[in-house]
């Protein structure tokens, strides 16, 4: 391929060339396209051949490497060990892999060394249409509006704007409507807790006893009769509870909160009051419950206030008692909505 | 080289003529004959960092590919079932079909682990190609005139491409999706006023719900995927109307195009390409473990599992809401309004966003030039873009660092809340200082261009004179490397009219222009501007050390064998020997 293009002749001549009038131009001039460097393979029938074989051999790699990856789909089931999963997983990636590499290889190496490797100089011209194309154009769409009257008719104009900007709804509405289910959001508010419901153990369901309770060891607690509820993994989003036993000596309790923990022993929402997380890792030390997914501290000994992170307010407190068993029961449910925070979330 | 077109007609083979009737029947139907004259050998410069959007081409059509298999074997149900199969810690566990038929699909189903693996891999790398193109694009300001649209529709792609990842991602069921699905709907209930009931829109009804792995299963593979696909032809529609950018450099102007034919070279070069980024990706799959579900078991609200993070294109969102302080929620009356989740998980982004696709529209403003450009700028010639890309990308990486905080206290046994704020400081400061060091360096990096243009290469070769004088010998830069340091339009700030004419009325439209002008001289009132030929005959005339008239011939000689300053640009071939013109 040759160079085509207006660009003046390859030069590496790097003179100044003055101007007519004896000053120099503002701007360099493009000292046109470098020379073209030929490759080994262009000159010597050697290195060309040798090129090729080399495309040839990864062609073929190819097809070895597709025969392997069937032989080892019959022959190596993934069977019922992870070993045995991982090796057949490993052993049909590689051949496919493989087979894959050898086609891409052999392809780029083939252009690379032995396709034309002269460059080609192509013209571009501006994005926007000529002159004449652009006034036929309006001519077009002038003569088009004409043709339908559209702008003499207004009632004609308003009807079909009107039709058009409605029919969407026939579509919407009931979408919408239903989309939501019954859209009572007010269900954020509410959970299975009640005055009287056993703390069970997750996930086993087994009613917990005071006396089982150790100081500083932590149950993840939900509310008996979780699994008959009609959704039970949408109440156990809302009604999941941590429960720690702390020397009742470490606990502060504030004054309208007094009687909600029984001997040391406190029970607080699991969901997080930032973005709703689990919060699970409780540091016994330090009586310290850290959200995991983005670090809101709360300290279990003190209401469960905010000691660091994202979240503003408190875990809400589940109050607690004992029933005539010796079963750990709520008094009442949360006083407030569990969870993240929501625009109605007070009212 | 090429023997094969001797010119002695040979009789035509049989697959030739069949080549030829095939042709034939479709062009009398189609005339698709034009179309292959047009695009058969047009031009494409070639520069690796034109691979990157490639890349992001390919993972797509892999994860097409993939995409497919998957679905013949996922349900998309929450059914709750108890799990019966091969992979006994879960023998029994409850969960639901989507989780069960993905066990079913990694264990039972022969070549599914990896074609599980390959989609996520791929996902990940599309993810990263597209942002490192979008990269590529920005610093080298191919987003300019006539590019913008496209640009956009790169844009809209980027954010269809974090829809299809976070959509897909949660697909499983698996524990640590549904936590990610969790805070989405703790976000999402944040927003004032409807954020209750977008929550409900979501979810059809409460978190977790029964529709919403159906929902998502749709918007994944009929959706989502159907909008990508339609913006890449969008995208690669305009890249042949545009024709490609091209890089700086001899014989390369905004007025042509050089480079290779599609038609063999880019067929062979870029079809290759296809082959080589699925077999990394396959590689990939064969050997690393990615997301694996069967060891987080099925969602369940109540565990969590620690050192949780989402894949890499979500993780700056996670980091922006790990840094939020959570004084910042307020209730006003009886509504609460959380700016501690709203200002990192919806202005964050949406600042991040909105700069990144109107940045062309500003930039256009700030330098009011109205050509097309084709030719690509070096990222130091632009040092104000080249700053605020970095400083933008700074933030976004803080970002990053702060989505995984947890595993570098834990990593390097550092206090969790002194990482935290410390990036919240880093997140202002990273920026800033990112900012001015880049510039800095850009501005530095064109004095250099000027110098070397000005004084040639050092050539290391200390010379004596008779006159006692000693001199180091400079070798002048050829017409090539010249030509590269001096090609680029200097950009200056506008000028605008005064605020008042003549008879000392104000101008309307004023303020507008002002505001333009000050964007203008934020852009470009630092800059150095390219050697002038004038420049270049002065300081060879006076002021340089070559170019004492008394040593000139010595120097001459001297310099006829020099060798280059280290650049390959220079041949040895092409010596020059008039390097001085007084």
């Amino acid at each position: 391929m040759s160079i085509h293009d207006p660009a003046p002749e390859a030069t590496t001549d790097n003179s100044l060339v003055l101007r007519e009038d004896g000053t120099y131009p503002e701007r360099f001039e493009d000292p046109g396209h470098p020379e073209h460097h030929d490759r080994m393979g262009d000159n010597d029938p050697k290195a060309n051949k040798k090129a090729e074989r080399q495309v040839v051999f990864f062609f073929v790699l190819s097809v070895i490497a597709t025969i392997g990856f069937l032989v080892a789909y019959f022959a190596i089931p993934p069977g019922e060990t992870p070993e045995s999963m991982r090796l057949s997983n490993f052993l049909l990636g590689i051949g496919l892999a493989v087979s894959l590499l050898g086609i891409g290889i052999a392809a780029v190496h083939w252009a690379k060394a032995l396709m034309n490797d002269h460059e080609k100089s192509e013209e571009r011209h501006p994005q926007q249409s000529s002159p004449e194309v652009r006034e036929a154009a309006v001519d077009a769409l002038r003569e088009g509006a004409k043709d339908s009257g559209i702008s003499r008719r207004g009632a004609l104009k308003g009807a079909m704007v009107g039709s058009l900007a409605l029919f969407p709804l026939a579509i919407a509405v009931p979408l919408v409507a239903s989309i939501g289910e019954d859209w009572n959001v007010s269900l954020f508010k509410r959970t299975l807790w009640k005055r009287g419901t056993k703390l069970t153990i997750d996930p086993s369901g087994r009613p917990i006893k005071a006396a089982d309770v150790t100081i500083g060891s932590v149950v993840h607690v939900i509310p008996e009769g979780l699994e008959d509820a009609p959704h039970p993994l949408d109440e156990k989003a809302k009604a999941v509870v941590l429960l720690v036993r702390l020397d009742p000596r470490d606990l502060k309790e504030a004054d309208d909160r007094v009687g909600w923990s029984y001997d040391g022993i406190v029970a607080y929402s699991k969901i997080c009051t930032h973005v709703g997380c689990p919060v699970a890792l409780y540091e016994q030390q330090t009586h310290h419950l850290l959200c995991p997914c983005h670090q809101s501290t709360f300290d279990v000994a003190d209401g469960a206030k905010v000691v660091f992170g994202p979240a503003k307010r408190a875990l809400p407190q589940l109050p607690i008692a004992v029933d005539d068993e010796g079963y750990l029961v709520a008094q009442d449910g949360f006083s407030e909505p569990v969870g993240p925070s929501f625009w109605e979330r007070l009212t | 080289m090429s023997t094969t077109n001797s010119p002695v007609a040979l009789p035509p083979t049989k697959g030739a003529r069949a080549a030829g009737a095939t042709a034939d029947y479709l062009d009398q139907r189609t005339g698709i004959g034009s179309a292959v004259k047009e695009f058969a050998r047009k031009t494409f410069p070639d520069h690796w960092s034109f691979l990157l959007g490639e890349i992001a081409l390919y993972s797509f059509v892999v994860l097409l590919i993939s995409g497919f298999f998957l679905t013949m074997f996922f349900v998309p149900s929450m059914t709750e079932v108890h799990y019966d199969g091969p992979w006994a810690t879960m023998q029994g566990v409850q969960m639901s079909e989507a989780f069960a038929s993905t066990l079913r699909l990694s264990f039972e189903v022969r070549g599914g682990l990896l074609m599980r693996q390959i989609h996520h891999w791929a996902a990940l790398i599309f993810m990263a190609a597209i942002v490192t193109h979008m990269m590529r694009v920005f610093f080298t300001g191919a987003f300019r005139k006539p590019r913008e649209v496209n640009w956009v529709v790169g844009f809209t792609l980027l954010i269809l491409g974090l829809a299809a990842g976070f959509s897909g991602y949660s697909l499983p069921d698996d524990v640590l999706s549904g936590n990610g699905l969790r805070i989405t709907d703790g976000v999402v209930r944040a927003i004032p006023i409807i954020g209750s009931y977008m929550s409900f829109f979501l979810f059809g009804g409460e978190f977790p719900g029964q529709d919403l792995i159906p929902r998502l299963f749709t918007l994944h593979v009929l959706v989502v995927p159907g909008l990508i696909l339609a913006l890449i032809g969008l995208h690669l529609f305009f890249v042949v109307l545009h024709k490609h950018t091209q890089y700086p450099g001899s014989g390369r102007s905004d007025k042509n195009v050089v480079g290779y034919p599609l038609f063999p070279i880019y067929v062979a070069k870029a079809g290759g390409f296809f082959f080589i980024v699925f077999a990394v990706i396959a590689l990939l799959a064969a050997t690393m473990t990615i997301n694996p579900v069967w060891n987080y078991g099925p969602y369940d609200p109540s565990p969590v599992s620690a050192g949780a993070q989402p894949d890499w294109y979500m993780l700056f969102l996670e980091g922006a809401l790990r840094l939020m302080p959570g004084q910042t929620e307020w209730v006003i009356g009886q509504y609460t309004l959380s700016l501690n989740v709203l200002i990192p998980a919806m202005v964050v982004p949406g600042v991040l966003f909105t700069g990144l696709a109107l940045f062309p529209f500003i930039e256009a403003a700030a330098t009011g030039d109205k050509r097309e450009h084709h030719v690509l700028d070096r990222p130091r010639n632009a040092p104000f873009r080249t700053a605020f890309g970095v400083s933008l990308l700074t933030a976004f990486f803080v970002l990053i660092l702060a989505g995984s905080n947890d595993l570098i206290a834990t990593h390097f046994h550092m206090s969790i809340n002194d990482i935290t704020v410390a990036f919240r400081v880093l997140l202002f400061v990273g920026p800033a200082i990112a900012f001015i060091l880049t510039k800095r360096l850009c501005l530095a990096l064109q004095r250099k261009d000027r110098e070397l243009v000005l004084h040639g290469h050092e050539t290391g070769r200390i010379v004596r004179f008779a006159s006692g004088e000693y001199i180091e010998v400079h070798k002048p830069l050829d017409a090539h490397e010249r030509w590269l340091r001096v090609q680029h339009t200097p950009r200056r700030p506008i000028e605008i009219e005064p605020a008042e004419d003549s008879r000392g009325v104000r101008r309307t439209g004023y303020r507008v222009d002002r505001i333009r002008q000050r964007l203008s001289q934020m852009f470009y009132e630092d800059r150095i501007e390219p050697v002038t030929p004038a420049e270049l005959a002065a300081a060879q005339s006076h002021g340089g050390h070559d170019a004492l008239p008394a040593a000139h011939e010595e120097r001459e000689a001297l310099t006829a064998g020099a060798t280059g300053g280290g650049t390959h640009l220079t041949s040895q071939e092409h010596e020059p020997t008039g390097e001085t013109r007084p």
